[in-house]
């Protein structure tokens, strides 16, 4: 292989003209954080809302959760952002699909929304198993003292679900970190998108997918250890999982 | 107290858990309700504060229709104390805050009265040491103490007893037996569902038989031990008392 390796490279003002080549690496990096972060929230937030409902004893409430579940599963993470963010503008009435269209940062907020939700389905499963693991003398016993079920779920089942899911719950947050680099597709120019633009504009593909990777280990390692602070913060002494 | 009227319960069209069940505790009465497994014991003392739905019948506590749309069923179990089989305490929860969430939450103490009340109470079951340990560092039998103080903390009107020595070893059933006793003494109205005979003599005023979802025999308990009526209560008897 006839390579000529550069490792300076990263020094070298990049022809943007906003810096060195690691700080367009790096700009890529906090795009990445930034769409990382939205999307987790609205996976989590959404998916705790649609995980309680298929856990509810209403028929609507628990189909909804189950329609919801499987739409967002059920198709590839790529063609649901090609749906939102190439066909959708479409289907919509002219005047609100260019709107649309020329919304600032529309990537962004598609890639964010977009994987938020994908994500969405699956914290959803995953907390309806953590209430479903509980005994059910669990819910017997907060309605028996008198709380509501909002209360019920507010105070009693789901502090208990969400430590037991927590585990699995570090998985799917590194998840929606390392999908975003699917947002590369519907042009943003995230952590991945700078690595390939760093490569067609200099050549040096190796450097570039090294810097990246070694980026995206670094985020997921720090995301890991503090997910492993919070288990052992809220874990409850004597319990199976606690001290 | 609580009246049952021709309480009907069917788990399917086909599958009838309880037949006509009809019976009262007055107030300050202890009545006690025994029989063998798959008897629709639990599921009627459930009924009782509409945790299991029924379809047919009326139940009533302190004049109000549990089986009433209308009824507040949160405000209305409030008032009625319930203890389980396995405890049910809350994991995540320090014991005293086990005492204190429904009294703040559904009743709107304070939080500071609502400790010195829990205090007390733990005082009362001897656990007064153990208020801020959580539930998985206690015994099964103090575990179910702190249960019964956990209800007892809502100054209920009646307790339901839901076999609350089942679960647990021989040496700790004593242990919440005496505190079973001394609630009795005082007047506490109680229905409890229990295979332990020797608690039925001592404080009970009636005793309830049932076999297959039915009410066989409802007697005054020196009446039931003297010489129950039916043939179904009498080999009952003779294989639980034969040890």
């Amino acid at each position: 292989m006839n390579y000529h390796w550069n490792w300076g490279i990263f020094f070298q003002p990049n022809p943007m003209g906003t810096g060195t080549y690691l700080d367009l690496l790096l700009s890529g990096l906090e795009l990445t954080l930034e769409t990382g972060a939205l999307a987790w929230i609205i996976a989590l937030v959404t998916g705790s809302v649609v995980g309680v409902m298929r856990t509810l004893p209403s028929r609507s409430a628990s189909w909804f959760g189950f329609a919801y579940v499987e739409f967002f599963r059920n198709m590839p993470l790529l063609v649901q952002l090609f749906l939102w963010f190439f066909v959708l503008p479409e289907l919509l009435p002219k005047s609100a699909g260019l709107w649309l269209k020329q919304l600032p940062n529309a990537p962004f907020w598609t890639a964010a929304i977009g994987i938020g939700f994908f994500m969405s389905a699956r914290v959803a499963v995953q907390l309806q198993a953590g209430i479903g693991s509980l005994p059910r003398g669990q819910k017997m016993a907060a309605t028996a003292l008198g709380l509501t079920t909002v209360q019920a779920y507010r105070y009693v089942l789901l502090p208990m679900a969400f430590r037991i899911i927590l585990p699995p719950l570090t998985s799917e947050f590194l998840n929606t970190i390392k999908n975003t680099a699917v947002a590369i597709t519907i042009g943003l120019l995230e952590l991945t998108g700078q690595a390939r633009s760093m490569q067609e504009f200099s050549f040096q593909v190796f450097e570039a997918f090294t810097a990246a990777t070694l980026l995206y280990l670094l985020v997921n390692a720090v995301v890991v250890t503090a997910m492993r602070f919070l288990e052992r913060y809220v874990a409850i002494p004597g319990y199976i999982t606690g001290k | 107290m609580i009246e049952i009227s021709h309480v009907d319960k069917w788990y399917s069209p086909t599958f009838q858990v309880l037949t006509d069940c009809t019976t009262s505790v007055a107030k300050g009465e202890v009545v006690v309700v025994c029989g063998p497994s798959g008897s629709g014991k639990s599921t009627l003392i459930k009924c009782v504060n509409a945790l299991e739905p029924f379809q047919k019948g009326d139940i009533s506590i302190d004049g109000i229709k549990v089986n009433d749309p209308k009824t507040d069923l949160p405000k209305l179990r409030s008032r009625v104390g319930m203890v389980f089989q396995h405890f049910e305490l809350f994991p995540h929860l320090k014991i005293i805050d086990n005492l204190c969430l429904a009294q703040e939450k559904v009743l709107g103490r304070a939080h500071d009265k609502a400790m010195t009340k829990g205090m007390a109470l733990l005082d009362r079951v001897g656990l007064k040491e153990h208020a801020k340990k959580f539930p998985a560092q206690l015994s099964g039998g103090q575990q179910q103490r702190v249960a019964i103080a956990r209800a007892l903390a809502m100054d209920p009107i009646a307790m339901l007893f839901d076999e609350p020595t089942s679960a647990l070893d021989p040496e700790m059933i004593s242990e919440v037996l005496d505190v079973m006793v001394d609630l009795a003494r005082e007047g506490m109205t109680m229905m409890v569902v229990t295979h332990e005979m020797g608690f039925a003599r001592k404080v009970a005023n009636r005793v309830i038989f049932m076999d297959r979802g039915e009410i066989v025999e409802d007697a005054l308990k020196d009446d039931f031990f003297g010489k129950p009526r039916s043939d179904r209560a009498q080999k009952f008897l003779s294989k639980i008392l034969s040890h």
